[in-house]
């Protein structure tokens, strides 16, 4: 396999999770599985280079960026939870108190 | 295969150490104590942030790095320091009270803050693209909470939310940017990639400079700058008011350090590149913050239209990529900041007599409560850039700064934008002194907000006929900059 490969499927995924936020009209979990799709296409693009240019930075990076998903993950639950408990939904057509 | 143990010299973190030291001590501190111990623990962050402020200001500035590279504390790093402790300072002197009367004080509230500060802290010293992401994601995780901090109310739940889904798709968009820095130059340290940068002769590939537009995109949201501002007027209406204090202020100090570091420290070969993405980022964020701030009747609304607009301002320094914009970048930073938390301590003043956050509601102040109409009315002029204000004197500089680097069109651009802005500071200075009141005004003022209000005041007109003192430290923060 060739570094090409692995970036156009890290590509791929990027795009598929900014579109699953903007595209996404129904549900507030879609939008934080996007997110976390957005940052494992990191994870692959810094393995993927890590081990093409035999430099181990890339697959310390990781680690990192998966703990910081990880905590990101938890606070954006918790946040969705007090918004459920005051508006009974996570319809993301909802979301409009604000008018923006 | 042995380890090499790099030389980590923690005396260099000591403002940081004692940061997140101070943070954690408190979060025990509120689980131990419960009630009782509430009103301490805000007193107690704000020594524990002077004492950084202290130890920020005896040593270090040497320029000496450590955790091989990881960190950095040079002069600049300490000025950005301090201004990120007086833009933490003032907006939890001025919420004690809001605070209090919001039973937002569990004690977590002043924890969270320090932590978000701490994230800011080194994202200021950061010398490499982890550290960059590792400090943004603490200062922006905290924000998030605190923006929901008021559990019961829809509107701050909803800030809270859409700041999150909106900040992690910004970080994770510069993620994807330092991904591809790191394929292109196998390094992600800053001195690094300025190196093979130089060594490249300007060629540039496309996977650099894509990288770097993502890096400034995912930058720019934090800043709030069109076209990424969306979430701000959004999340400043719906967040708890000293939360909105907090947020218009802190980050933005932190970002556009990180901003300096990435432009002017990493990618200084590619300026011809990233001055026009700036320059365009300016004028989109001049124009969104001043027309529609227009028709903006919330004033939080209408500060963070204007805080966008400010924004703009501090882009077109940035984007000339001569010391005398960076200079002029830091000078108007520090007076924004200043002039920021003086208006909101207003807002939250009058927040205590049950006053809402509805333009019309300052109508009449100034018959009711001619000091506070004065302040207000002093903050309004030096946003709207009037001398002798000091307002003025950043803008003045940034546009100095702009003709001098031959952007003439951009300085045009921005006296015109900015004499938009100039109708809506003054409306509300219109609102305050010619409408008639609808309530009394009776609300108390507390010494602590009292405090920051005179001495904000104070410092936009003495910065706006003096400007001496703070352009020597500006000047001799950026010279590590040529």
């Amino acid at each position: 396999m060739s570094l090409n490969n692995y970036l156009i499927l890290s590509a791929l995924l990027f795009t598929i999770g900014v579109f699953g936020i903007f595209m996404n009209r129904r549900n507030v979990i879609i939008i934080m599985m996007s997110i976390e799709l957005i940052l494992l296409s990191v994870n692959i693009n810094f393995v993927a280079f890590s081990s093409y240019l035999g430099n181990i930075d890339g697959q310390i990076i990781t680690f990192f960026v998966l703990t910081v998903a990880a905590a990101e993950a938890a606070i954006g639950l918790a946040i969705l939870v007090t918004f459920f408990r005051n508006r009974a939904t996570i319809d993301v057509e909802e979301i409009d108190t604000l008018k923006g | 295969m042995p380890v090499q143990m790099p030389d980590i010299s923690l005396g260099l973190m000591l403002p940081e150490i004692l940061v997140a030291l101070l943070a954690m001590a408190l979060l025990l501190m509120s689980a131990w104590y419960g009630k009782e111990g509430r009103g301490t623990i805000g007193w107690m962050s704000i020594f524990g942030i002077g004492l950084a402020a202290l130890a920020i200001m005896i040593g270090g500035g040497t320029g000496e790095t450590t955790f091989g590279g990881m960190f950095v504390d040079d002069t600049f790093a300490r000025y950005m320091k301090l201004l990120l402790l007086i833009a933490t300072v003032l907006p939890l002197l001025i919420s004690f009270n809001y605070v209090h009367d919001n039973k937002m004080d569990g004690g977590e509230y002043y924890v969270i803050t320090l932590f978000s500060m701490l994230g800011g802290m080194f994202m200021v010293s950061s010398g490499d693209f982890v550290m960059l992401y590792l400090g943004l994601e603490l200062m922006s995780l905290s924000i998030y909470v605190l923006a929901a901090f008021k559990r019961n109310d829809q509107k701050s739940s909803e800030a809270g939310l859409k700041y999150f889904i909106l900040g992690s798709l910004a970080s994770g968009i510069l993620l994807y940017g330092i991904s591809l820095i790191y394929g292109s130059f196998g390094t992600v340290s800053y001195t690094g990639i300025a190196e093979a940068l130089a060594n490249s002769h300007g060629h540039v590939t496309p996977a650099v400079g894509l990288g770097m537009v993502m890096i400034v995109g995912g930058l720019s949201f934090k800043v709030a700058a069109a076209p990424f501002h969306m979430w701000a007027p959004d999340v400043y209406e719906g967040a708890p008011t000293s939360v909105t204090a907090f947020m218009a202020s802190m980050p933005k100090v932190a970002a556009f350090a990180v901003l300096y570091r990435v432009l002017i420290i990493t990618f200084p070969a590619l300026h011809s590149q990233w001055g026009p993405l700036l320059q365009f980022l300016a004028i989109a964020s001049l124009a969104v913050g001043s027309f529609a701030a227009i028709a903006q009747t919330n004033i939080k609304r209408m500060l963070a239209y204007s805080s966008i607009g400010h924004v703009g301002f501090l882009l077109i320094g940035l984007s000339t990529g001569t010391s005398d914009g960076y200079q002029s970048v830091l000078l108007y930073l520090t007076i924004y900041i200043i002039m920021n938390t003086g208006a909101f301590a207003l807002i939250l003043i009058l927040n205590r007599g049950g006053i809402g956050d509805e333009l019309t509601d300052f109508k009449g102040l100034a018959k009711k409560r001619p000091f506070l109409a004065v302040l207000m009315a002093t903050f309004m002029f030096s946003m709207g850039g009037i001398p002798p204000l000091a307002g003025f004197i950043g803008k003045l500089y940034i546009f100095m700064a702009a003709i001098k680097a031959g952007m003439i069109s951009i300085a045009i651009a921005g006296v015109l934008f900015s004499a938009v802005g100039a109708f809506y500071y003054l409306r509300v200075v219109k609102y305050m002194y010619f409408d008639e009141a609808k309530s009394d005004f009776s609300m108390p003022v507390s010494s602590a907000s009292q405090a920051v209000i005179v001495m904000s005041g104070v410092i936009m007109l003495v910065w706006g006929v003096f400007p001496g003192s703070l352009l020597s430290w500006t000047e001799t923060t950026v010279r590590m900059f040529q």
